[in-house]
């Protein structure tokens, strides 16, 4: 049976997709901008037969959902900036461990306690992480109710296929407003998680599950197998958009709640003759940086946008450095204040008479 | 006729090396539990949660499945385990630095909780692994790495008496202190674990068992002198003795 649209607030979306997905487990605390995940889940999980457990704190939630990932059933956290950054150790343990979670990160203002804004100040703490070692937090950022809904399925997917933690990057714009969405059924294979998975050792050898190794050659292949792992996911689970990429002169990089509304100000763009396009990943971490340089090599200039100080353009300039010698230029507004189509199109407009046109001199910030 | 008096219990690795400190504690309290484990004939539907410090290495011992859970988040971890797979039996085998310390957040929280698991924790009055450091439980006037003039009041406080706080959490079922110090001990011990372990199987609530235990490396002394100091200095603060039992009361 078809599912209908419906008019759907970001954050009740991600939860109800959770259960479509068949998450078995919710371990979370309350942080605005992403309270109503858990305030749904605490009412709708018991009635699916799964469990909401409210924890004491961010720290025990994503160790609660190591435990819980360790026996191989889907489980999910969701929280915010400040007190993600609460669960980096557990995130870098999981990620060594390799046992598969969901992390919702609904980014606010920052740093600190910062306020209940929209933000995009915590691509950095997603992609780069706060925990320690060689690891990578798989990384997908949705623009719209519906993505948050498709997203959340594939997070769960990967994060079973390849035994990894990965987080829904969204912000508190997409986890607050509502749009017409379907939640659909999940479209992806159950992945078997018998062959690891922790269930007590009836006979069989007793399984281990852990960070720690011993063997200094053993941490080694550890390390180097879990980053075959994320050039794999790389390779198959990448998602992107582009749009009017082909011929432009200027190409606009944004991710997430700006890319939709930089999306608009392209579109007026080419509307007035200004040959523009947008590439807007949506696998942030591993970042898709082929294809940026890919981009880089065909166009004049690169224009990042982003709601913060320009944490992606250090990946956007890593992308484009060494294949192409172009600028790559920064708009952007740290800690809550949107940007509006307008502004946006006046700094493509801006950027493409000093690019393209080589008319104007200076822009930015 | 040959009679086996005396064997490895199942729950115990056939490939197992001691990597403990002679003379101390954990060897013993490890054995205790993998043989209750044996009695209760649960080792195949049991997952245990090992933790840092020196019961990290549990693993190497223990013939069961088992998570390593970070710096103190053990009972969090376990609660993550127990929530997902209601019929197994769950248990976390931590040190005083791990539960009482960094963990005491946990710790608490899981048992108000009344998690449905068994801990046991090991309360030596040092960080051992990391070479004997003062810590939740030194004992006042006792000398460490980072206490050479003594633990003072005035400097760090007095010792956590565990047992004592978690008599007090509604969601414990069972909480015991014990000693390894003698035989008789040491059998008391082993009945003390067996119950936590029952509190968890007839869901009442948490099984939490203290063990008074020894670190002659650190402490600096003979394991003969280290058990006199559990009988004395450590037993006088630290008071041995069944605190909670909700499972004889259900019995």
């Amino acid at each position: 049976m078809k599912k209908e649209k419906e008019l759907l607030k970001g954050n009740y979306a991600i939860a109800q997709a959770a259960i479509e997905a068949g998450c078995q487990t919710y371990f979370g605390y309350p942080i605005t901008p992403q309270s109503e995940i858990g305030e749904y889940l605490s009412e709708h999980m018991p009635e699916h037969g799964r469990t909401f457990v409210a924890a004491e704190s961010e720290v025990a939630a994503i160790n609660m959902l190591l435990g819980a990932g360790s026996t191989g059933l889907k489980t999910m956290t969701s929280s915010s900036s400040c007190a993600v950054a609460l669960m980096q150790e557990g995130l870098s343990f999981i990620a060594g461990d390799e046992i598969p979670c969901v992390l919702v990160s609904v980014m606010r203002g920052g740093p600190g306690l910062g306020y209940i804004y929209p933000s995009q100040g915590d691509y950095y703490q997603a992609t780069k992480g706060g925990g320690n070692g060689d690891y990578k937090l798989v990384t997908y950022a949705p623009d719209s109710v519906q993505e948050c809904i498709d997203l959340t399925y594939k997070c769960f997917y990967v994060s079973q296929k390849y035994r990894t933690p990965v987080c829904l990057l969204a912000d508190g714009m997409l986890g607050q407003m509502m749009e017409p969405a379907v939640v659909g059924e999940y479209p992806y294979p159950e992945v078997d998680q018998s062959s690891w998975a922790l269930d007590g050792a009836k006979g069989r050898e007793p399984r281990f599950i852990a960070s720690i190794e011993r063997e200094q050659e053993g941490l080694r292949k550890r390390v180097v197998k879990m980053f075959e792992k994320y050039n794999q996911i790389l390779e198959n689970e990448n998602v992107f958009e582009k749009y009017e990429v082909e011929g432009a002169k200027l190409v606009i990089t944004a991710f997430g709640s700006i890319a939709r509304i930089a999306k608009a100000a392209v579109k007026k763009a080419r509307k007035n003759g200004l040959k523009v396009g947008l590439f807007r990943p949506i696998l942030l971490n591993p970042f898709p940086e082929k294809i940026v340089s890919s981009i880089a090599q065909k166009v004049d200039g690169i224009l990042d946008i982003e709601l913060n100080c320009g944490q992606m353009l250090q990946d956007v300039k890593a992308s484009v450095a060494g294949v192409a010698s172009i600028p790559v230029e920064f708009f952007g507004r740290p800690a809550g204040m949107m940007m509006t189509v307008e502004e946006i199109y006046e700094q493509i407009e801006k950027t493409y008479k000093k690019i393209v046109e080589n008319k104007y001199g200076t822009a930015c910030i | 006729m040959e009679q086996l008096v005396y064997k490895k219990p199942d729950s115990i690795k056939d490939d197992f090396k001691i990597s403990f400190c002679p003379g101390c504690d954990h060897g013993v309290a490890v054995r205790l539990v993998a043989e209750v484990l044996d009695e209760l004939g649960v080792r195949e539907d049991t997952i245990g949660v090992a933790s840092v410090g020196c019961s990290v290495f549990s693993y190497d011992f223990f013939n069961v499945d088992v998570v390593e859970a970070p710096h103190g988040r053990s009972l969090a971890v376990a609660t993550g385990v127990k929530r997902s797979k209601p019929n197994k039996v769950v248990f976390t085998y931590q040190g005083d630095g791990d539960l009482a310390s960094i963990g005491i957040g946990e710790t608490i929280h899981a048992m108000t909780r009344g998690e449905k698991v068994t801990t046991i924790c090991i309360n030596n009055t040092t960080y051992g692994m990391t070479g004997g450091q003062g810590g939740p439980t030194t004992l006042l006037g006792q000398v460490t790495t980072t206490t050479p003039q003594g633990r003072k009041v005035e400097v760090s406080g007095y010792p956590l008496k565990v047992s004592e706080i978690l008599k007090e959490v509604d969601g414990t079922a069972f909480v015991a202190r014990v000693t390894l110090d003698s035989p008789q001990a040491i059998m008391n011990a082993k009945k003390c674990i067996k119950k936590a372990f029952e509190a968890q199987l007839k869901g009442l609530g948490t099984g939490f068992v203290e063990i008074l235990a020894t670190c002659p490396t650190n402490w600096k002394m003979t394991p003969q002198e280290a058990h006199a100091r559990v009988r004395g200095e450590m037993s006088e603060v630290f008071k041995p003795g069944i605190y909670k039992d909700r499972v004889s009361e259900a019995k």
